[in-house]
């Protein structure tokens, strides 16, 4: 049994424009102490695909189709009994570490609510265990630190807070929401490894939610690609990064800039994300695809499970798009 | 934070002395004066009576005169109109007053108006956040000298609850009445700030995070949203608490209760300098006083202003 098992996922916004399908049918599976990274331009319905099994959609939103965690449906749960899973088995990391922190609570509190609401530890417990937490962290000084309003702390600092308060409870699943997104390129790196150490030393299985396929290469074992709301594509991450079998998958690689070739423009995938009140007629990336065929925007590709568990959504035969990349190096 | 409150107290000094100066100035630079009445009066009498108050100085003696009065004996001199009176006497007859049924007016109107507010926001876009959003909206929109005779209408007309007026004192239920009918406005106001800042702290990212840490939808409220949620409301309430228990000249006038807030308009249409003063530096005094005190709750919830 997986820990996470996510069936034909939907999410539904209603707008005063009318109804925006921010996530159509997503399907995937996580193994415990798995690592699974979810890449995608901005407005793909990554984010939303794991808030909605947190049960952290706005008001507006509404999410269908089935979420297991540990052969538990989840999805859609009363608050209080989601309230059980929340910190407690699910941990979330989200991507603006200047403003996910309570700026009215010193962070000690933040941190001890955690355990003694889930754990029922005193206050002193829960103090001490909180002051391990941030020590795993890497947060030097814990001890007189916890103390402190979460401004007094640096933004990758803060991060690393936030990293503490999502570990307390244990959680068999971490989810990043973009965890590096809002800090600079050398405190990115620093975060991005404490969270592979502590996947390593808490035997965590992690969502890695990003739109920066570099940070993705060394992190985690598989890779899911979503573009509109849809997996695109469904892979071993080496695997992918050597063979994609997508075009948009395809564009997104290219779209990283090489330090080894001397390029005088980046790369890019030409036109801008759709719009998800007015989606695309057939597969959704066909307006911006350089293979696009008639068939395309006559209908949707069905995301085929290959053999080796990988799956792909694609008309076109994955051999064509496969060796255009290699003329494209050669 | 003592050092804050010290330092706070010590800026409040120039200004209650520029306060006084330029009032004084210019209550005395517009024409017309105390004595002036449409019947002329001889100008011997006149002299006469302007050299009793003191008016036949010139103006920075006058001035002098003044302030010197009131730091060294905390005289404010004696009213211009009402014979044998002294300012200090008004005050102490009628700011007890308006002192008691504005602090009423104020529990009453933050209590129901932070209710109301939050539990607008908790309930955004239902049946129940409309109608009490709409009930805010009259209640701001009915000035008080609607809502006076509303009120004595309802309750002591028709239902005969509550006396029209008077003040006998201080009794509870002729404090009832002025005192609704001066909060209810600020109780609109209220909790109309509140709900706006509720539902805005409601959708900030700290809150996504406390509903992640799986913590119960009332610790939620009170732990985590409520503390940001007062913050514009508090802005609001240092100078909404002086403008009630200052009164007003309505309530005053309408339920007869006697207060200072009559002595606001007499006083300046009277032209009852000493009056006018001293009303207008009691007032001056309690905004310095309670923009302080917010100032200070201020640093109280909000970390980041710790001075």
């Amino acid at each position: 049994m997986s820990l996470l098992s996510v069936r034909d996922l939907s999410v539904t916004f209603n707008t005063l424009d009318g109804k925006v399908h921010a996530v159509n049918g997503v399907n995937f599976d996580l193994e415990e102490k798995q690592s699974l990274a979810i890449v995608g331009e901005s407005g793909s319905g990554k984010s939303q695909t794991v808030f909605s099994l947190m049960g952290l959609l706005s008001s507006n939103g509404t999410s269908s189709g089935s979420v297991l965690f540990n052969g538990q449906e989840i999805l859609n749960l009363p608050e209080n009994e989601l309230n059980k899973f929340r910190a407690n088995e699910i941990g979330i990391i989200f991507q603006d570490p200047m403003t996910s922190l309570n700026p009215y609570m010193k962070v000690s509190d933040q941190l001890m609510e955690v355990l003694i609401h889930h754990k029922g530890l005193s206050k002193r417990e829960a103090f001490n265990e909180s002051v391990d937490m941030l020590d795993a962290v890497k947060i030097p000084d814990a001890r007189n630190r916890i103390m402190f309003y979460p401004h007094e702390f640096s933004g990758g600092m803060r991060q690393r807070v936030m990293i503490a308060m999502s570990l307390l409870c244990r959680p068999k699943l971490l989810i990043a929401d973009e965890p590096t997104t809002a800090l600079d390129v050398t405190v990115q790196s620093q975060i991005m490894n404490l969270l592979s150490e502590l996947q390593q030393e808490f035997g965590t299985a992690i969502i890695l939610i990003t739109h920066d396929l570099g940070v993705v290469a060394g992190a985690c074992e598989k890779t899911l690609v979503m573009y509109g709301g849809r997996v695109m594509e469904y892979n071993h991450t080496d695997q992918l990064f050597k063979q994609p079998t997508h075009p948009y998958t395809k564009g997104l690689l290219s779209a990283i800039p090489r330090l080894d070739l001397n390029e005088e423009e980046l790369n890019t995938i030409p036109g801008n994300p759709p719009n998800m009140l007015n989606p695309p007629s057939g597969c959704p990336f066909q307006p911006r695809c350089e293979f696009a065929e008639q068939k395309c925007s006559d209908s949707l590709p069905d995301l085929l499970v290959n053999k080796d568990d990988t799956k792909r959504a694609c008309h076109l035969d994955s051999d064509k798009i496969i060796s255009s990349s290699r003329e494209a190096q050669l | 934070m003592l050092n804050f409150i010290f330092r706070r107290l010590l800026i409040a000094v120039p200004t209650l002395i520029f306060l006084v100066v330029f009032s004084f100035l210019i209550m005395h630079s517009a024409p017309g004066g105390p004595f002036d009445s449409e019947k002329p009066i001889p100008p011997a009498v006149k002299a006469n009576i302007e050299k009793k108050y003191g008016l036949d100085q010139p103006l920075y003696k006058q001035m002098l005169n003044y302030i010197g009065g009131i730091v060294t004996e905390f005289d404010f001199g004696p009213s211009f109109r009402y014979k044998d009176r002294t300012v200090n006497e008004l005050i102490a007859d009628g700011f007890p007053v308006t002192l008691t049924y504005g602090f009423i007016a104020f529990v009453f109107a933050v209590s129901i108006g932070v209710s109301i507010g939050v539990y607008a926001a908790l309930h955004q876009n239902s049946w129940l956040d409309y109608s009490t959003l709409s009930f805010a909206i009259v209640g701001q929109i009915l000035p008080n000298f609607v809502m006076a005779p509303l009120l004595v209408l309802i309750f002591t007309n028709t239902l005969g609850w509550l006396p029209g007026g008077g003040w006998e004192g201080g009794k509870i239920q002729f404090i009832i009445l002025p005192a609704v009918a001066l909060g209810t406005s600020y109780l609109a106001s209220i909790a109309r700030i509140t709900r706006s800042s509720m539902l805005e702290v409601l959708h900030s990212n700290f809150i996504r995070t406390a509903k992640a840490k799986g913590l119960p939808y009332k610790t939620i409220i009170f732990k985590h949203a409520l503390k940001p949620a007062m913050l514009p409301v508090i802005s609001y309430l240092g100078p909404a608490f002086v403008g009630m228990i200052t009164g007003s000249v309505i309530i005053d006038t309408f339920f007869s209760t006697g207060g200072i807030g009559l002595h606001f308009v007499n006083s300046a249409l009277n032209r009852d300098y000493s009056v006018l003063m001293g009303v207008t530096i009691l007032l001056g005094t309690l905004t310095i006083l309670f923009s302080t005190l917010v100032d200070i709750l201020y640093a109280w919830i909000d970390p980041k202003i710790r001075y």
